[in-house]
């Protein structure tokens, strides 16, 4: 099993970074915080970018830096990228990504140039200098060029958050598919709920320079006491089996803890789906209603409830299966429906995206 | 018109910038990277023949380098004679006198690169000496032709120090200014006048094409 093992103690600027963690390093993993929490420092440190004496990194059980031992960044077999894009602006798009590559040894390389670069987009832009591209170029360049070192693991640091929305939404895509195709296990930085909702397999949730909790993204999307839960877009992520696809209605059935749900259009059939509901897309009820325009009724459990303000609450819900799930309702309706912990109720879920 | 003392000229200069490129890029280097608290000190000692009389440097040289100055007794001692009034004096003399001309411009264009680039060098495998040369180097080209230019024609321009530890040894030392105040202290306005044009010239045409070229480089760049 791949491990990635992170102690780190140092003094900066403003504040002071003690961080200990470790987790699977296969698929994705989110450092997840708010700006200013320490994020980049801790993905410098993984990189070998920082220097500092109490500073320990074990990659999969091999040490890349303890107390007495520094193994230099150009020896670590890791993918940077950065906020900005970086491209060397003396070299063409081309020999920029060509950089890392011709310095993998044969053996080590486990990326074909021509499927990064056509993964990425960037086959018509291969001539061009830096200074031509548009934000999004850019940063597609930066991924292949770090995807095309073969690394073992993926630092990004917040890739898309100095680009406008277009040009997130150009990239998203590519990320999501980037970690399918080439399994690769990325540790990415955010502080982007939607992006975290999208990517992430695992968080590690940063504050103040302190990793705050670890844990499974989906249970940790719906957990109360942690900040994700409270944003106006917390949602939680659930999964489930395609049943089929009903032509007539355009719908496909997907089985999510024994229930059938319905999700708008075909997504394909005999796999596993994740999807996302929105808090404020779940009503509750205490009985099962039919006579309903809502199509997706599921029995849940209350788990706990937080007020966010004076006037609404976030519910948390457990289904039959474990998946959690959230509902924000007004503090009114709880009290009508007397919810307290292990009470039974059905949730229902106006809408459904498929991720 | 006596082509020695030009050919001389072009020779110094020539020997004075390559030198200085060599010793010079990796001290612009480091003043630009250290952290060091004392990196100032050596800035300032480099920076010092900017604001010094030339001829209180050529005589603090010919002290040291002479029969009797600690540099000259080791020169001495290893068979190599003492450098002062040879052509390898004048080089020496030369280097320090130009110094801050080229390593201030290269310092400059390293300190503007940022700690980035070569931050992204080094996670794509490049060793540091690597990466220096393939993204440093290219990335501070403006800085080194600054520096190579003002350096060489600085290096035609002096005097002072020259004539301190030069002198005037016609084919070894008896470089373009030195000739230029030979022919006036004799009166000869004429062959005075053409060498004097001649560096005139060359002195424009040479920052002309530099502003030019680092014009290309600049829109390249942008």
């Amino acid at each position: 099993m791949s491990e990635l093992n992170v102690k780190l103690q140092t003094e900066l600027d403003t504040f002071s970074l003690d961080v200990e963690f470790e987790c699977e390093s296969s698929g994705v993993t989110l450092l997840y915080g708010p700006s200013g929490s320490g994020k980049t420092t801790v993905l410098r440190a993984i990189a070998g970018l920082l220097k500092t004496d109490l500073c320990e990194i074990r990659f999969n059980g091999e040490i890349w830096q303890d107390a007495t031992r520094f193994t230099p960044p150009h020896h670590r077999p890791v993918g940077y990228v950065f906020q900005e894009a970086s491209l060397f602006p003396h070299l063409s798009v081309r020999k920029n990504i060509e950089y890392g590559y011709k310095r993998v040894s044969k053996q080590d390389k486990r990326i074909d140039f021509d499927d990064a670069v056509s993964l990425l987009g960037v086959q018509r832009l291969l001539n061009r200098a830096p200074g031509q591209l548009s934000g999004g170029e850019r940063q597609r360049v930066a991924i292949a060029r770090a995807l095309l070192t073969s690394p073992s693991l993926l630092l990004m640091d917040e890739p898309l958050a100095a680009l406008d929305n277009r040009a997130k939404q150009e990239i998203f895509p590519y990320l999501e598919q980037l970690h399918s195709e080439f399994s690769i296990p990325l540790l990415y930085i955010s502080h982007d709920h939607n992006e975290a909702a999208r990517l992430a397999d695992r968080i590690v949730l940063m504050d103040d320079g302190k990793v705050t909790a670890t844990g499974d993204a989906h249970l940790f999307m719906t957990r109360l006491n942690l900040p994700l839960s409270h944003q106006d877009t917390a949602a939680a992520i659930i999964e489930g089996d395609v049943i089929e696809y009903d032509e007539k209605d355009q719908l496909t059935w997907i089985n999510v803890a024994g229930s059938r749900v319905g999700l708008s259009g075909y997504t394909g059939t005999g796999s596993r789906l994740r999807v996302q509901v929105y808090a404020r897309d779940v009503s509750l009820a205490l009985s099962e209603h039919r006579d309903t325009s809502i199509l997706n009724i599921l029995p849940v459990t209350v788990l706990g409830r937080e007020e966010l303000d004076n006037s609404q609450m976030m519910v948390r819900l457990k289904l039959a299966d474990d998946q959690t799930m959230l509902s924000r309702i007004t503090k009114r309706s709880a009290d009508i429906l007397e919810l307290h912990r292990g009470k039974q109720l059905y949730a229902q879920v106006k809408g459904i995206a498929l991720l | 018109m006596e082509w020695q003392p030009v050919w001389l000229t072009v020779k110094l200069a020539s020997v004075t910038t390559l030198t200085l490129l060599i010793l010079g890029t990796p001290l612009a280097w480091w003043l630009a990277r250290s952290n060091a608290w004392w990196k100032e000190v050596i800035g300032s000692i480099v920076a010092l023949p900017l604001v010094l009389p030339p001829t209180v440097l050529g005589f603090y040289l010919l002290m040291l380098l002479g029969p009797e100055g600690p540099l000259g007794n080791l020169t001495s001692s290893l068979g190599l004679g003492t450098l002062p009034f040879t052509f390898a004096g004048l080089v020496v003399g030369s280097v320090i006198y130009s110094m801050p001309f080229v390593v201030q411009p290269i310092r400059n264009a390293f300190e503007s690169i940022g700690k980035r680039p070569m931050e992204v060098a080094a996670t794509l495998g490049a060793s540091p000496l690597e990466s220096f040369f393939s993204v440093a180097v290219p990335l501070a080209r403006r800085g080194f032709l600054t520096g190579s230019v003002l350096g060489f024609a600085h290096t035609v321009g002096e005097f002072g120090v020259v004539l301190m530890i030069g002198g005037n040894i016609p084919g070894e030392t008896r470089v373009l200014s030195v000739a230029i105040y030979d022919h006036v202290e004799a009166l000869e306005w004429g062959q005075a006048h053409m060498m004097a044009a001649g560096l005139l010239a060359f002195a424009f045409i040479t920052l002309v094409m530099m502003y030019m070229i680092d014009r290309r480089f600049q829109d390249r760049d942008a």
